[in-house]
Order: C-alpha cells, then sequence, then structure tokens
C-alpha cells in the first residue's frame, strides 16, 4: 500500500486564520461531550421518573410511561433526529419557529435538536433500567416501607431509588457510554462534533486514516474514562455486606 | 385494641378469607397458626393495611381501616410490623433502619431518634452493632433489630409474620427471647408463628386457620389442654408439628 502516512498533518495550518486541524478535533471533542452531558443529564431524570412510573400502583401513569417506552425505543434514532430536527419546529408556534430557524445560528439549533433527541431517546433505556432495578427488589421492601407509615413518595425517595440505582450502575454506565457514541449522529445535521471534524480534516488533507486514528484514539480514551468514572463511583457508594447485581 | 369483623377477601376469583372474626384487646397476646396457604399472612397483613379487603372491617383502636377517609400511613406507623425476611433496609446503616422512620414519618429530630433507636438496640442486645450494615449481620440479629426498628415508632400493638421462619435453627430462640420479653412487659401482640413453646408460654389466645377460615379462636389452654375438643383440622396439624 503505497499510502504515505503523516502524523504531522495535525500540526498543519488549516488555511482558516490561526487554527491547525487539532483545533477542529478539540472544538468537534468540546461539541460531542456538551451534547452527550446535557442529553444524559435528560435522560438521567427523565428516564427515573419513567422508571418510577411504571411501577407505580396507577395504571394510567404506568400505561403512559409504558407508551412513551416503546415509542421512543422502537423509532430508529435517526428517523427521530430528523423528525426533531425538520418536523417539530414548523409544528411549533410562527414565533418560535421563526426564532429556531432564523435568530438562532445554525450551530445552535442543531445542537439542541440533537440534545432533546438523544435526551428523549436515551430516557427510554434509562426507564427501562430504572424499572428493572426496582423491581429486582424484594417485594417486602415496599411492604415493609408501607408498615413503618412511609408514604408513596418516601419509599421511591427513601428506600427503593437508593438501592434500585445501586443495583443498575453497570447496565447505566453502558448507557451513559451510548450517549457518546450516538452523539455523532448530530453531524448529519451539521453540528460540528467529534465525527464532523474527522470527516472534514481527512476530505481537507487526504489524511484519512491519520484522521480516523486520532478519532479512535479520542473517543476510546473519552470511553476508558467514562468507565473509570462509573467505577468510581460504584465503589463510592457501595454498601457493605449488599451485593450488587452487576458483579465486578 | 384489634377488631376484626367479617373480613372477607380475594385475589380475582379465588377466596383468602372468608368471614374472619376476632378480636385481640389491650396487653392480649395471640398466636396464629395453620397450614401454608391458610391466609395468615393475609389475615395480618390487612390488620396494617397492607392488604385491602373486600368486605368487613377491621378497626384499630377505634380506627376504622375499611373506612376511605382514614389517613392509611398514620395508621400503620403506630402499629409495628415484624416480617418473615425482616426487611431491613440494606443500604443504611442499623442506626439509619432504627432513625429513618422516626425522623420521616414522626418528625422526630435526628438526636431524639438515635436516642431512642440506640436505646432499644442495646435492649435487643445488639449496642456494638450500631455502625454496621444488614448485610454484615446474622439473621438472628437482622431480625432482633427488624423488632427494635418497629419498637421505635413507640406501637400500640405489634404484628409478627412468621418471624423465625426463615433462621437457622440455632438462632430461633434469640429472636423467641426478645419476643417473650416483650410480651411479659405487656405489648398487644398477634403473632403468626408455628413456634408452639413460645405460645404455651406467653400466648393468651390461639387462632387456628385453614383455607382462609379462622376455624379455632380459644384460650391457650383449651387449645393445648382439651385437643379431643379441637376440630380435625386442627389436630392433624398439631399432631403434625408437635412431632418435632
Ligand atoms: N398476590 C396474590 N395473588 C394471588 N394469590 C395470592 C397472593 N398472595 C397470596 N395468595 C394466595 O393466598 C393464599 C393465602 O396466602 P397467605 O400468604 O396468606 O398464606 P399463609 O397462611 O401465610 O401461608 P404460609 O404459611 O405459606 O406463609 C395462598 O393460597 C396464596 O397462594
Ligand atoms: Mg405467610
Amino acid at each position: 500500500m503505497d499510502y504515505n502516512w503523516d502524523w504531522g498533518v495535525f500540526f498543519k495550518s488549516t488555511g482558516i486564520g490561526q487554527e491547525i486541524y487539532l483545533d477542529w478535533f478539540v472544538s468537534g471533542l468540546g461539541w460531542t461531550i456538551a451534547v452527550a452531558l446535557i442529553g444524559w443529564l435528560i435522560a438521567l431524570f427523565l428516564g427515573s421518573v419513567l422508571g418510577v412510573l411504571r411501577t407505580v400502583p396507577n395504571r394510567w401513569l404506568s400505561g403512559l410511561a409504558t407508551a412513551y417506552v416503546e415509542l421512543f425505543r422502537n423509532v430508529p434514532l435517526l428517523v427521530q433526529l430528523f423528525i426533531w430536527y425538520f418536523l417539530i419546529p414548523d409544528l411549533l408556534p410562527e414565533p418560535i419557529e421563526m426564532w429556531f430557524k432564523q435568530d438562532l445560528n445554525p450551530a445552535t439549533s442543531a445542537y439542541l435538536s440533537v440534545v432533546v433527541c438523544l435526551g428523549l431517546f436515551t430516557a427510554a433505556r434509562v426507564c427501562e433500567q430504572v424499572r428493572t432495578g426496582i423491581q429486582a427488589l424484594p417485594k417486602g421492601q415496599a411492604a415493609a416501607a408501607y408498615a413503618l407509615g412511609f408514604k408513596l413518595p418516601q419509599i421511591y425517595s427513601q428506600i427503593l431509588l437508593p438501592q434500585a440505582f445501586r443495583i443498575i450502575i453497570p447496565p447505566l454506565t453502558s448507557e451513559f457510554l451510548n450517549i457518546f457514541k450516538n452523539s455523532s449522529v448530530a453531524s448529519l445535521i451539521g453540528l460540528m462534533e467529534l465525527l464532523a471534524q474527522t470527516k472534514q480534516t481527512a476530505e481537507f488533507t487526504a489524511n484519512l486514516f491519520e484522521a480516523f486514528t486520532l478519532a479512535t484514539i479520542i473517543y476510546f480514551t473519552l470511553n476508558m474514562s467514562l468507565m473509570l468514572l462509573m467505577r468510581w463511583v460504584e465503589k463510592k457508594v457501595a454498601v457493605p455486606g449488599l451485593i450488587s447485581v452487576g458483579g465486578k | 385494641m384489634i377488631s376484626i369483623k367479617n373480613v372477607s377477601k380475594w385475589y380475582g376469583e379465588f377466596q383468602v378469607l372468608t368471614d374472619c372474626t376476632t378480636e385481640v384487646t389491650k396487653g392480649e397476646v395471640v398466636v396464629v397458626c395453620g397450614p401454608s396457604g391458610s391466609g395468615k399472612s393475609t389475615l395480618i397483613k390487612c390488620v396494617n393495611a397492607l392488604e385491602p379487603f373486600q368486605k368487613g372491617d377491621i378497626v384499630v383502636d377505634g380506627t376504622s381501616i375499611a373506612d376511605p377517609k382514614t389517613d392509611l400511613p398514620k395508621l400503620r406507623s403506630r402499629v409495628g410490623m415484624v416480617f418473615q425476611h425482616f426487611e431491613l433496609f440494606p443500604h443504611l446503616s442499623i442506626t439509619e433502619n432504627l432513625t429513618i422512620a422516626q425522623m420521616k414519618v414522626l418528625g422526630r429530630s435526628k438526636e431524639e431518634a438515635t436516642d431512642k433507636g440506640l436505646k432499644l438496640l442495646d435492649r435487643v442486645g445488639l449496642k456494638a452493632h450500631a455502625h454496621k450494615y444488614p448485610g454484615q449481620l446474622s439473621g438472628g440479629q437482622q431480625q432482633r433489630v427488624a423488632i427494635a426498628r418497629a419498637l421505635a415508632m413507640d406501637p400500640i400493638v405489634m404484628l409478627f409474620d412468621e418471624p423465625t421462619s426463615a433462621l437457622d435453627p440455632e438462632m430461633v430462640n434469640e429472636v423467641l427471647d426478645v419476643m417473650v420479653q416483650l410480651a411479659q412487659e405487656g405489648m398487644t401482640m398477634m403473632c403468626v408463628t408455628h413456634e408452639m413453646g413460645f405460645a404455651r408460654k406467653v400466648a393468651n389466645r390461639v387462632i387456628f386457620m385453614d383455607r382462609g377460615q379462622i376455624v379455632e379462636d380459644c384460650h391457650k389452654e383449651e387449645f393445648f389442654g382439651n385437643v379431643d375438643a379441637r376440630s380435625d383440622r386442627a389436630k392433624q396439624f398439631l399432631a403434625k408439628i408437635l412431632q418435632h
């Protein structure tokens, strides 16, 4: 293969101002993190609420949460993204639509769409983990809390959720990693996150392999750090004598 | 103190309780026994409204459970309950297990709750374990903590659902000792148990259930002393468990 490897490419000028190609990667990583972290906050909050609703003794509320999960899990992520980006703004009241399409800069409107999209999509998956965690607890735990006079919201906040979350840290970790990987769909609506910057570098320099190798290394390092972070959280909240279902 | 009046309960088509009626007066210790599936747990759970029932009423210290206006959480906070599988909260330390409901349900201060919790922990002989977690204690120790946790709420009556049947034999007595002491101090108690030694020692009355019905409800002396007068089902049951 007569490919000319050139690892120095990242330090070459892009021809736009003072920028070198490495700056593109840094900026792309910044967007990737901004999308994934805010999306994750939405997913964690909404997913926990939905997960609780799926287990409450009320058919309407649990039915509502179930419908949410079915809807958001069964429509492909890309379709959801296009709906949020191209369709939903048209359905909003005129002033909001105009604001979204004209006043916002294109990066911001793409960012908002992808954060909402990933947040709501991942919420459905978090919901299922939270529900599984709650249902894995012995029935007697809720009964004991009721017997002591706790009300339902207290039973969830004091007794069920603290245990359920400890159990589901491993599967939640993989959802957390997934949202970082999934954030690359943002490149399809023009947000210059890590993957988009990688493609752009490849096209500008013709150093395709170097660009994608660097992107791979960045994604890998990011994933490893997140995994270590979650391990640390798991250790931090571990309780003596309580066996975690996820294991080591 | 507890008055159970014509209570019937169904799970769908299946009738678990059929027209159960009995009374537990203040200071009385009533033992409930009967074969597996006869509805003992269901009956005792109805007493603190952990299980709903479709017919009849249960009145606890003047408060009707069937009355939709009754504040059930408040009622439950006054009725102590001990479960077969202890049900301590595994993510909380022993001290926290003893204080959380006192603080969150009764609104006691942390100092007051801790003070009370530790006194009761001392009473069940486990003061040295206050900082541990439930998973670090033996079954018998966990059940004693569970009793202390219920007592910390100053209950007017204590319900026990087979408190010793999940324990290794060598741990049964440490739990029964606590229960005996409690009974001798005048606590009103309703205990589902097959520990006939306990029944003989401290029970005032014995209730025998079969297929959702209260078949026998009589004084201890009558129940154990006059076996010939018992129903056939009670005799069979007694013969089986007294073999051991
Ligand atoms: N949630 C439920 N749905 C349907 N049937 C139930 C339910 N809970 C209990 N039952 C049935 O009701 C009957 C009474 O159960 P219960 O637990 O009160 O019996 P028990 O006398 O306590 O038995 P054991 O000695 O095994 O604890 C059993 O036949 C049981 O199968
Ligand atoms: Mg039972």
